[in-house]
């Protein structure tokens, strides 16, 4: 840790210099990130280019029911980093945002049902409008920290599944039974199957928006982030606009999440109101916590954990997934307050050290 | 005319049931700070309990006492154990906490009781008051019960030397442990009475809604809403915010928003209280010096 600190101070951003962010821990503010370091060493920027080729090449290598467990993984890997924006390194705890994944998978599903879009073409509307709507429930948010956000964003959680039912909404969202949607063909005649060609559907929209955010939360603003969650009042002194970053990143982490949302349902073929429950809001904060507050590296860790514990508590009993998940969940924080991606780092400073020495 | 009548005394009597909860709430607020989002589980799980007990031939008020005993045991146990190791983290880490109980609870309850509805029984006879066919007498009994503990906790809180050690830690844990007060046990006991009154408001709810693991789901919601709308520090206020909550929930249910968005009653009431007067109806305005 100490030498990230001094790999960081000597780069400067925007003529700030970095010692000002605030990397010291503060006593109470126990959970939160490992700083990066500034730039990738090479070592880890070779890796994380074989894990990109890999992720490529994997499709060709599994059968279609894994390819398609894969595809699911990545949507979540995307709704999880939005989470983990806004939790993680803002500090704003949502138990809100499988409402967000709803609102972007049924934009989704009513512009290529209702209106005939393509599929391609209404991923990013989905987004957007989350964006939009993720900024304005970040208005009140504003006057609202802890414990209150989580309840008010508690009853969104609660409410949005009750909306998509409404007789109002029935003739666009078709009511209980939700909207059946066509499998997406391959384009340009691919010598690939409907599944792979989801993949890298999917696979490109990932990598797109983890370099986004990448670039989002290890800049100035995501500096701003931090400061904001770590001590508001000496980030605003410092004069950091503190109600633009907060609710900007409300906005950004419901694009992400709306994106995921939409992305589900091309890839499930099949949005109902029941699949966006309040244990979705739950799933997604489990994944964040296990995977790793403020890390990015943790979207893929928890995105996996969130697909994969169901698949093998489920053979246990129908309600033990949930146990288990509550179980580990109060471990995690406990235990492994940094989460699986602080644990490998840890992990991986142990053995560089090993290896310097 | 007599119809809104009807939805306004059902109204009251669904809000007996939320102030119960709300009760909870503020109980384990006003002793820690904290919201506990698995308050409804705990009770619903406490309910299991008194179905067993019945269930094996308990009378029901040796059931109902038994089970108040258990849910302060396990209120106290789960404050020990399981909150205690996370008292000196932020906000978030504590929020995630409860949310991770509140899953445990609810589905080890469906994991050891099923998911049948079982049906529970009422300690008030079944036929109404004076014929009438506005209120039943379980609805009745219900509304009687949670004043009665209202003005129980207010007594403690106000005139007893233990509920005045509870307050003083909740405003200031430091300086009450230089006076002497045993700052952790105060929290268990918070947890342990909050417990206690969540599993009365469970037993009420259980002959209404039928006793089912996630029967406190959207009570938790209304109860929320109640607390924060009558002032989370104030067990009156919380009180007579659920019994708003309930009247507001039925009235505009079924001539405003229709019965399929009654949730949205409860998110409407939290964000504009929250907004508007964040201390709630009754509450005190905390006022913090930077």
């Amino acid at each position: 840790m100490a030498e990230q600190v001094k790999t960081s101070t000597t780069s400067t951003v925007a003529g700030q210099p970095l010692s000002s962010v605030p990397l010291v821990k503060s006593a109470t503010a126990q959970i939160q990130a490992v700083p990066l370091p500034r730039r990738l060493a090479g070592g880890r920027a070779w890796g994380i280019g074989a894990i990109v080729v890999i992720g490529a090449l994997l499709p060709f290598a599994l059968q279609n029911f894994y390819i398609f467990q894969l595809t699911l993984a990545m949507v979540y890997a995307i709704a999880l980093i939005g989470l983990n924006m806004l939790v993680g390194y803002n500090g704003q705890v949502s138990l809100g945002h499988g409402a967000l994944y709803a609102i972007g998978a049924y934009i989704a599903a009513i512009l290529m049902n209702s209106y005939d879009w393509p599929y391609w073409l209404s991923v990013l509307p989905a987004g957007v409008v989350c964006l939009v709507f993720g900024y304005f429930f970040g208005l009140p948010a504003l006057r609202l920290s802890g414990h209150y956000l989580a309840l008010a964003s508690l009853a969104l959680a609660v409410t949005t599944p009750q909306v998509l039912k409404h007789k109002a909404l029935e003739q666009w969202t078709g009511g209980f039974s939700g909207i059946v949607l066509s499998k997406p063909e391959v384009p340009f005649g691919l010598p690939i199957n409907q599944d792979q060609w989801i993949y890298f559907f999917v696979y490109a929209i990932m990598l797109v928006l983890f370099l986004g955010a990448y670039n989002l939360l290890r800049g100035r603003i995501g500096r701003a982030m931090i400061a904001i969650r770590d001590q508001p009042i000496a980030a605003e002194a410092m004069g950091i606009n503190s109600a633009i970053i907060k609710t900007s990143t409300f906005g950004v982490s419901a694009f992400y999440t709306g994106v995921a949302g939409a992305l589900s349902a091309i890839v499930v073929q099949f949005v109902s109101p029941d699949s966006y429950d309040f244990f979705l809001s739950i799933t997604l904060l489990v994944g964040i916590a296990v995977g790793g507050f403020a890390t990015i590296s943790g979207a893929i860790y928890g995105a996996l954990f969130i697909l994969l514990v169901p698949n093998f508590a489920g053979e246990l009993s129908k309600s033990a997934p949930w146990a288990i998940y509550g179980v580990l969940l109060i471990l995690v924080m406990y235990f492994l307050p940094t989460g699986f991606a602080g644990f490998v780092r840890m992990i991986g400073q142990r053995l560089s050290a090993m290896f310097t020495r | 005319m007599d119809a809104l009548l009807h939805q306004i005394f059902s109204g009251i009597a669904s809000g007996g049931i939320y102030a119960g909860l709300a009760l909870a709430l503020v109980m384990i607020y006003q002793s820690t700070g904290h919201i506990n989002f698995a308050q409804g589980e705990m009770a619903m799980f406490s309910t299991y309990i008194a179905w067993e007990l019945i269930d094996y031939g308990t009378p029901y008020w040796g059931a109902f006492f038994l089970t108040i005993v258990f849910a302060f045991a396990a209120g106290v146990a789960i404050e020990r154990l399981v909150i205690r190791p996370f008292h000196n983290l932020p906000v978030i880490a504590l929020i995630i906490v409860f949310i991770g109980l509140l899953v445990v609870v609810n589905s080890t309850a469906s994991w050891i009781f099923g998911t049948t509805l079982k049906t529970f029984p009422s300690p008030f006879p079944s036929e109404p008051l004076w014929n009438n066919h506005y209120i039943s007498n379980h609805e009745l009994g219900s509304i009687g019960v949670v004043l009665i503990i209202v003005a129980i906790l207010f007594v403690f809180f106000r005139y007893t030397t233990l509920g005045l050690a509870m307050r003083a830690v909740a405003e200031n844990p430091i300086s009450s442990r230089l006076v002497g007060i045993r700052v952790s046990w105060m929290l268990a006991l918070g947890w342990g009475l909050a417990a206690a009154i969540g599993a009365v408001s469970g037993m009420l709810v259980a002959p209404i809604l039928y006793l089912d693991s996630s029967m406190m789901g959207g009570v938790l919601i209304y109860s929320l809403a109640g607390a924060i709308l009558g002032g989370l520090d104030n067990p009156w206020g919380a009180a007579v915010g659920g019994f708003i909550i309930g009247i507001m929930e039925n009235v505009l249910g079924a001539y405003v928003i229709g019965t399929q968005l009654k949730f949205s009653v409860a998110l409407i009431v939290i964000v504009v209280v929250l907004l508007l007067r964040p201390a709630g109806l009754f509450g005190r305005t905390v006022v913090t010096r930077v």
